[in-house]
């Protein structure tokens, strides 16, 4: 297990792709534990100056400067239909880059990055909430904890009739 | 040179550098029978237009190649390359012959039975023994074609690319190396011509040219725009320090960057000529086609412009040259009535201004038809009658920009194709450009295209609203005003809508903050705000932003495709400073906010008649009546105000009545069953017409106060008109009429609620009678009408010399001076709009006979003067179909 090096301007995540099979970077948002396949990540942030868009959707919190890129940021929070993160509690940022487009999922905490074997999987129970349904691959049975993998790119597509 | 000439040498230039790409796709595909046949009938084209044209060398050349091509087509004859090696020699032969031809303005003497012979005996199925010998691979297209070619690749100046590389190794700048010359076909004989040629265009061009992907110059472009935002960011930083050790160096960065930035914009650049390159052939056609004399005159086609841009301005002006042939130039026979030469002239003119190109087109035609333009304004329902009567000719010309619209009387082959105004407009618009456009009639048309440089890097101004900043394209804006509750530009509101005084006229203005939903308000708490005057196409409005910062040479950076949804936004960028901000669309936020245009046509008219609206307040009487509320009326209604014993108030059918001036007269309460005390003085509003007097019984008399009358709710009780706010308090208005029938019955008609949908239709009413002023005036503002009255003809023709507009009149008979069947005569004998209004009589002589005299006089209705309802009911039937009975 790696930890993953984290600083304000962000540092890539290195890793070579033969080893990345399996691999996921975690991350807790209202105390649950995510999951998003490493090769996804660009890099991790810490606490950004986020610019608000006007008549975005609820989940965009707005665009930052990633070194010259314009990155969209979404709050995982309002994405997943949960509370909004409290007065003064941190945030982190995971950037993942969709379609040649970077994104900043707005998270509370990076864990770390977990090699999962396949044998540890499973679909998602089908009582489980239809937002979160939406955006998750499948179950991993870690020890102790569930961890959640996010499709990207399911996360990333917004209602935006909601927007209007 | 003769015109037929060099229309032909264009028309085969073109198909030539076409021929040299088929043929070498052909080598390759041999047997594809499309090919073969388009390259058939290309050298088929060539030799039919040279035997027209009488260049029997040409011809006989063209003639053989066009066997071997027709034995391909047809399958007889294999394509080898030694096949293809001949037909390309020809082609260059052909080549070389035009360019003798186009210096000499005559066929070369000679013949060319060499290739004649060669191609025959191909034709002939005998192998090609005299053919060149194995020629090198045939050369790639000429290279003074601009157009990326079918792999995606556009030919890049030798000198730019050496420029850039100089700049990228950091060395000092050079000027960049002289732009290659044009492949210039040398004056001297032909056999260097042909040489020339076989090399592909000439050598000098080959040899300083290199072919580059466009996905490599865009990426690289991408990369200098990021370069040139850190430089900003640098130099931002840099100015807050003195004396900084970075401060040479970061120069040095700064004006390589400059450079670098401008090389690589360079390289994309294109004279425009490439997108006009067709133009001549489409007009020619077109002349034909229509058997017009058109000549195209091209100005500054070596005006460059980014690649990007030249792509999508080549149709809006191909349509927009089309439009000129088509709906401009007239027929010759009509252009010498005109006393014009019969060959029309369309211009086209290209040049560089500040950061934009512009580009005229022009023609000497005949101007656009106004008429017509109304006459399929009305047909396609885009405006009523009553719209345009209000509108100037201007006004009315823009309609050709509306979707839907097009003037073509008949649909040709050329013209007609779906595509309209609309659509070019939309095209130029999306890109940052603008269309403006002159038109005289009998003298011509000119249209005017402004279009950035580049797509790639905007000037833009930076403002902010609730504490976010936001960029607004420089070239929509047109001037910054800063309005505040204290100086000469102030906010105003028109029933919550923003509008600004402006020079005279009445500007729209759109709130940043309401359209962004960034606030509940229009403008900041502390009443301070910046208008941003814009202008999208032909409308002018503001917007309000709390800030104006600085202009900014931005990045145009796409948005997200999760936000591409909002269309407010036309991109997004990086400031020096590093933050993110919002490209603002223009466009989007005058549609969201709704047609301004539409609205700034209304405001426009409201503020040039406002001359003779400005004296329309009203002398209002202010009193309390039964429930203690504030009550207006009109004071000219009045004839005076009494007071008197109310021991003398007598009854009359059980009606209270006194005796006035010798006769009875009716007394009547505001308030129905108000219980009158018997004793004291009694307050009373004598109301008069001719000998006809009615007395108004009121508690007591506030104030005579002067104001607009403007009735903001309608009444819902009989008796009152609606409610205005007078002296700043919410005051009934009296409805002197239901007094007055209920005192006289048959004075007048009964009530009737108010007219919908016949808002701010305005209405000239000329009546000698002030008691009739009086009283219709707010009735028919209640009924939604903006009314102007006047006293007499007279007044009212004053009105329409200086331009005011109205969508009806309605006008007494008997007047002093001039009486109301003269009156309507004049104006239906005028030309102005007032001749094409709905106009009403209105007189107490309403027998069928002057009914039918009205009507031969130009009246559209007659009303019998106390018919009230008949008269809202005629208007509103009139304004509602908006089309007048003399159109």
């Amino acid at each position: 297990m790696t930890n993953l090096p984290v600083s304000a301007t962000g540092t890539a995540v290195a890793l070579s792709e033969s080893a990345t099979q399996g691999m996921f970077v975690t991350m807790t948002v209202a105390g649950q534990l995510f999951g998003i396949p490493v090769l996804k990540v660009q890099d991790v942030l810490g606490e950004q100056t986020i610019a608000h868009v006007p008549l975005a959707p609820p989940e965009v919190l707005g665009s930052l400067n990633l070194r010259g890129r314009i990155v969209t940021a979404i709050d995982a929070r309002t994405r997943l239909g949960l509370p909004p993160r409290g007065e003064g509690e941190q945030s982190m940022s995971v950037v993942v880059e969709h379609d040649n487009e970077l994104y900043s999922l707005v998270i509370d905490r990076v864990g770390e990055v977990l090699s999962l074997p396949a044998s540890d999987f499973e679909r998602n129970p089908s009582t489980l909430d239809p937002r979160w349904q939406d955006v998750s691959d499948g179950i991993y049975r870690l020890e102790g904890v569930l961890l959640v993998v996010i499709d990207v790119a399911r996360f990333l597509r917004l209602d935006q009739a909601r927007a209007a | 040179m003769d015109d037929l000439l060099r229309e032909f040498l264009t028309e085969t230039a073109e198909s030539l550098a076409t021929l040299d790409v088929e043929l070498v796709r052909l080598e390759q595909n041999p047997n594809d029978p499309d090919l073969i046949g388009s390259i058939f009938r290309l050298v088929h084209t060539i030799k039919g237009t040279c035997g027209f044209l009488g260049l029997p060398r040409l011809e006989h050349l063209a003639h053989a190649g066009e066997n071997v091509l027709g034995k391909f087509r047809d399958r007889e004859l294999d394509v080898t390359p030694a096949a293809v090696d001949l037909i390309l020699k020809s082609i260059d032969r052909i080549k070389a012959l035009l360019a003798y031809l186009e210096q000499n303005e005559h066929e070369q003497a000679g013949d060319d039975e060499d290739l004649i012979a060669s191609l025959n005996a191909m034709a002939e199925g005998k192998t090609a023994t005299s053919a060149a010998p194995a020629a090198p691979a045939p050369a790639a297209a000429p290279a003074d074609v601009g157009a990326p070619d079918e792999f995606g690749f556009v030919p890049v100046r030798a000198g730019d690319i050496a420029t850039i590389e100089a700049n990228m190794g950091g060395a000092q700048a050079k000027p960049p190396a002289p732009p290659a010359a044009k492949a210039e076909p040398p004056k001297a004989e032909l056999a260097k011509a042909e040489e020339q040629a076989a090399k592909g265009g000439g050598a000098s061009v080959a040899d300083q040219s290199i072919r580059v992907n466009v996905n490599q110059l865009e990426a690289l472009m991408t990369t200098v725009s990021e370069l040139v935002l850190t430089r900003n960011q640098l130099l931002q930083i840099l100015r807050g320090q003195k004396d900084s050790a970075f401060t040479t160096p970061l120069q040095r960065l700064n004006q390589v960057t400059s450079e670098l930035q401008e090389g690589v914009m360079k390289t994309r650049m294109q004279p425009i000529g490439n997108a006009w390159a067709k133009l001549p052939r489409i007009v020619r056609d077109l002349a034909h086609e229509l058997n017009k004399k058109i000549d195209l005159q091209m100005v500054g086609a070596e005006t460059e412009l980014d690649r990007q841009v030249l792509e999508l301005i080549k149709d809006p002006l191909t349509h927009m040259v089309r439009n000129s042939a088509d709906h401009g130039i007239e027929l010759p026979a009509d252009r010498a009535q005109a006393g014009k030469p019969e060959t029309g002239t369309i211009t086209l003119n290209a040049y560089h201004e500040g950061g934009h190109i512009v580009i005229d087109i022009s023609d000497d035609g005949r101007g656009l038809a106004l008429e017509k333009i109304r006459a399929k304004v009305l047909e396609k329902g885009l405006a009523t009658d009553a719209d345009l009567a209000a509108m100037s000719e201007q006004q009315i010309m823009q309609f050709i920009f509306k979707p839907g619209f097009s003037t073509a009387a008949q649909v040709t082959s050329v013209s007609g194709r779906g595509v309209g105004m609309d659509v070019v407009r939309t095209n130029i618009e999306r890109i940052g450009g603008t269309v403006d456009f002159k038109s005289v009639a009998g003298r011509g048309s000119s249209f005017s295209i402004k279009i950035p440089l580049t797509l790639a890097i905007v000037s833009a101004l930076i403002v902010e609203c609730a504490n976010e900043r936001f960029a607004i394209p420089q070239i929509s804006v047109v001037e910054l005003v800063k309005a505040s509750p204290t100086s000469e530009h102030r906010i105003e509101f028109i029933n919550e809508t923003p509008v600004l005084r402006l020079r005279n006229r009445l500007l729209p203005l759109v709130s940043l903050r309401k359209t962004l939903h960034l606030g509940r308000d229009d403008i900041s708490a502390n009443g301070h705000a910046f208008v941003v005057v814009a202008q999208v196409g032909s409308s002018t409005f503001g917007v309000i932003v709390d800030r104006v910062f600085d202009t900014e040479e931005i990045v145009v950076k796409p948005v997200a495709p999760i936000l591409r949804f909002i269309d407010i936004f036309s991109g997004n960028t990086i400031l020096g400073d590093g933050s993110v901000i919002m490209i603002l669309d223009l466009n989007a936020i005058v549609s969201r906010a709704g047609d301004v245009g539409a609205h700034e046509a209304q405001t426009r008219i409201a503020a040039s008649s406002r001359v003779s609206h400005g004296d329309n307040r009203q002398s209002m009487l202010l009193f309390r009546a039964g429930d203690g509320a504030q009550k207006a009326v009109p004071l000219a209604l009045i004839a005076r105000l009494e007071e008197i014993d109310r021991a003398t108030i007598e009854y009359s059918e059980g009606a209270p009545v006194v005796q006035y001036r010798d006769k009875l007269m009716p007394l009547v309460s505001v308030t129905a069953n108000a219980d009158t005390p018997k004793t004291g003085r009694q307050s009373v509003l004598v109301f008069a017409d001719k000998d006809k007097h009615m007395g108004l019984m009121v508690d007591d008399i506030i104030d005579i106060v002067e104001e607009r009358l403007q009735v903001d709710l309608t009444g819902r009780r009989p008796g009152t008109l609606g409610t205005s706010i007078v002296s700043g308090k919410a005051t009934d208005v009296l409805d002197a009429a239901y007094y007055l029938a209920q005192a006289f019955q048959g004075w007048f008609g009964e009530d009737d609620g108010a007219f919908e949908g016949s808002m701010s239709r305005r209405v000239l009413l000329v009546d000698d009678s002030p008691f009739f002023r009086n009283l219709l005036s707010p009735l028919l503002s209640v009924a939604g009408y903006d009314v102007t009255a006047v006293e007499s003809p007279m007044e009212a023709l004053e009105l329409q010399e200086n331009g005011a507009h109205f969508d009806a009149i309605i006008s007494d008979i008997e007047m002093p001076g001039m009486n109301g069947f003269d009156f309507v005569s004049k104006l239906r004998a005028g030309s102005s709009e007032w001749s094409r209004l709905p106009i009403f009589a209105m007189s107490s002589h309403a027998t069928p006979r002057d009914f039918e005299r009205g009507r031969q006089a130009g009246f559209t209705d007659y009303v019998a003067k106390h018919n009230r309802d008949a008269l809202l009911n005629a208007l509103h039937e009139n304004l509602k179909q908006g089309v007048s009975q003399h159109d």
